[in-house]
């Protein structure tokens, strides 16, 4: 039978079929965190019921830490408390910790690609729902509940009903100025963002092919933004280059072996997909959020559209626009560069390569917030830093930061924060604020200019 | 887990779509390393006014409408995989959430805490609404066995669809955890066989 990506992967880690229901599913990787794994852990506990493979589970703190003196006792006593039950947790069940200040610390789904613990193949779960980002690697990767955290820590295995499988294909070429962000943030814009519900997707065509590791990660990233559990893109040379050489990715003859299976990680000629999108590369601008929701997108010097619905006017009203109205010149205070969808490497790359030379506007503050310890030594090492610091940006230390908002990096009432994350819901970066995500390249843009500007016409 | 067969309740209508997870219990709140307490913070950012006041307008604080039935817009529970949006809701109360459309992550959520997810189509959500809204006293029946879910004073009822497995566990009250251990054996074989 013809067998598309995901099913490849999928089936060749079926433990067991129960009769007219689930199946028993294997997990390869277990990704942790401090906020979603407390009372996984304590259920195990109460129930006297042991971890069955810790050596398969990585932690790392990055949801509520702060993103200045890390080297100082956290001072929110809840963050503080939740990151030592944490490491108690970690070290009583002999699992590898990364946490707060350690080389290797960063958000989970940026520091595990970084590591090479995310390799093709592999099914990967954490308690978090961006997991979907390491489905770059031709990885079936989605995020799971605590009551499921659970469950991996008891059997390593998952209870799952097999998802059905949908293709987004996009060809063409992408215009100068559009980045892998603004690729998903269209596709979402126009499927909505419930399509995806219950399917996993695969991207394919040829605006993944020719995209980096990173820009993969970006759009896998959000694939939960338009409701499916994961998405994945077959692995390639770009992938296998990336993986190759990593800290804990395989070594010498042992990678080469794996290397003989990975290639074979690809959608047959002909297999079935349960539903089908296409998209044509040169139809993509650079994107912006309207609304509160990621769907409500649209390119940068449009038009905010007009529907008749009370949710969607209850969303605008939420943001202060009106319908039929254009977002250019809109002032922005807030620009925030980081999350686990654009704070890789390349993300501060495209970042600095537009500030560089520039100052920042006056009205604006400017976070950049490392996905990882790597990231931010990397910045350091490329002389990013310098650019940052003369254009008056602040480059802040690796975490989830204003993404969530659970730590004080938050954004204040009423103000607009022209964001790289990837969720505009009411509150998300602080109560009362309000979210516009786009692109580093839109964002870096934005904090320039104290405003939104139509960066196509400087690109075209 | 607590088991769920049958429900009759009044129920708070909540006519918003997209309702996401950080609206549910907003992330500022996810600091406790254990399930208690949640409950109290559900919704808060829309049960509460910023100065700390009730949200008279919000219909969990509406004193008409009271029930352990939550009836929501359509796609309910989107966003971060957080099990504490789960926990609130029970917590506060609820044993049903209906909606014409859940997210995923959150609908697997809910069945591993004992909280009922019931799918129902727009229009049955639309007269579920309407009912509530003109009258707050109906009472709803939702009946886990037969699938089905009632609206007692005039009758009108639907199906919804559960997953076999899960509606056993549900009505039984065992978790998945029980039986993945019972898989043991299987699992060795499994690790061995990739070896
Ligand atoms: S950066 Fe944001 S989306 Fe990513 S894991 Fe952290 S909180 Fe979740």
């Amino acid at each position: 039978m013809k067998k598309t990506l995901f099913d490849k992967v999928w089936d060749a880690h079926v433990v067991d079929t129960i009769e007219n229901g689930p199946q028993v599913l294997y997990i390869d990787k277990h990704l942790i965190h401090e906020v979603t794994s407390p009372q996984a852990f304590k259920e195990l506990e109460d129930r006297g019921i042991p971890i069955l493979r810790p050596q398969q589970i990585v932690a790392t703190a990055d949801h509520n830490t702060p993103t200045i003196d890390q080297h100082l006792p956290v001072k929110d006593l809840l963050s503080r408390n939740q990151l030592k039950q944490l490491a108690i947790n970690c070290e009583k069940n002999g699992i590898t910790l990364y946490g707060l200040g350690h080389k290797y610390n960063g958000i989970v789904h940026v520091m595990a690609p970084e590591l090479g613990i995310t390799q093709p193949g592999m099914t990967v779960v954490c308690g978090d729902s961006h997991t979907s980002t390491h489905g770059a690697f031709g990885t079936i990767a989605f995020g799971i509940g605590t009551s499921q955290v659970a469950q991996v820590f008891a059997s390593q295995c998952l209870l799952l009903k097999k998802p059905k499988k949908l293709r987004v294909t996009v060809n063409g070429t992408l215009k100068n100025g559009v980045l892998p962000k603004d690729v998903i943030l269209y596709i979402i814009s126009q499927i909505g963002t419930n399509a995806g519900t219950g399917y996993f997707c695969e991207y394919a065509g040829e605006v993944f092919e020719n995209m980096s590791m990173e820009g993969r990660m970006t759009v896998c990233n959000m694939s939960i933004e338009m409701g499916a559990r994961g998405g994945m893109i077959a692995p390639d040379e770009t992938t296998f280059s990336y993986v190759k050489g990593r800290k804990f990715a395989p070594q010498g003859i042992e990678f080469e072996k794996k290397l003989t299976y990975w290639k074979t990680l690809k959608t047959d000629e002909g297999a079935e997909f349960d539903k089908e999108y296409s998209f044509d590369a040169n139809l993509i601008e650079p994107m912006i959020t309207y609304g509160t929701n990621p769907g409500m997108g649209i390119k940068l010097n449009g038009k905010i559209p007009k529907v008749e619905d009370r949710s969607f006017e209850k969303s605008l009203t939420y943001m202060g626009f009106r319908a039929g109205e254009q977002l250019i010149n809109k002032p922005i205070n807030y620009v925030f560069i980081g999350s686990c969808t654009n704070s890789r490497i390349e993300d501060f790359r495209v970042a600095a390569n537009y500030v560089k030379g520039k100052r920042k506007a006056e009205n604006v503050t400017a976070w950049l917030v490392p996905g990882s310890k790597q990231v931010e030594a990397q910045i350091v090492e490329e002389g990013l830093q310098k650019i940052f610091e003369e254009a008056g940006f602040q480059l802040r230390q690796p975490g989830c930061s204003a993404c969530l908002a659970m730590n004080d990096d938050k954004i204040p009432q009423g103000e607009y924060c022209v964001s790289t994350s990837n969720r505009n819901f009411e509150g998300r970066q602080g109560q009362g604020a309000r979210t516009l995500l786009a692109s580093p390249l839109v964002a870096a843009a934005t904090a320039i200019e104290g405003k939104l500007i139509d960066i196509t016409k400087q690109f075209n | 887990m607590e088991k769920f067969k049958k429900l009759t309740s009044t129920a708070i209508p909540l006519e918003i779509e997209n309702v996401d997870t950080d609206q549910i219990i907003p992330a500022r709140f996810l600091k406790a390393t254990d399930k208690k307490g949640f409950g109290e913070n559900v919704f808060r950012d829309w049960r509460f006014n910023k100065d700390g006041s009730m949200n008279q307008d919000f219909s969990l604080n509406d004193s008409k409408y009271v029930g352990s039935i939550l009836v929501a817009g359509n796609n309910f529970g989107c966003g971060s995989s957080r099990e504490h949006a789960a926990w609130a809701l029970s917590a506060y109360g609820f044993k049903v959430i209906v909606s014409s459309f859940f997210a995923d992550i959150f609908k697997g959520n809910s069945l591993n805490n004992g909280l009922l997810p019931v799918q129902v189509s727009e229009s049955f959500l639309k007269k579920l609404f309407e009912t509530i809204k003109l009258e707050p006293d109906t009472k709803i029946t939702v009946e886990l066995e037969t699938e089905k879910i009632t609206i007692d004073s005039t009758g009108d009822s639907e199906g919804f669809e559960i997953d076999a497995y899960k509606k056993t566990c549900m009505l039984n009250g065992y978790d998945d955890i029980d039986f993945l251990l019972s898989k043991k054996e299987e699992i060795n074989t499994f690790e061995l066989s990739r070896k």
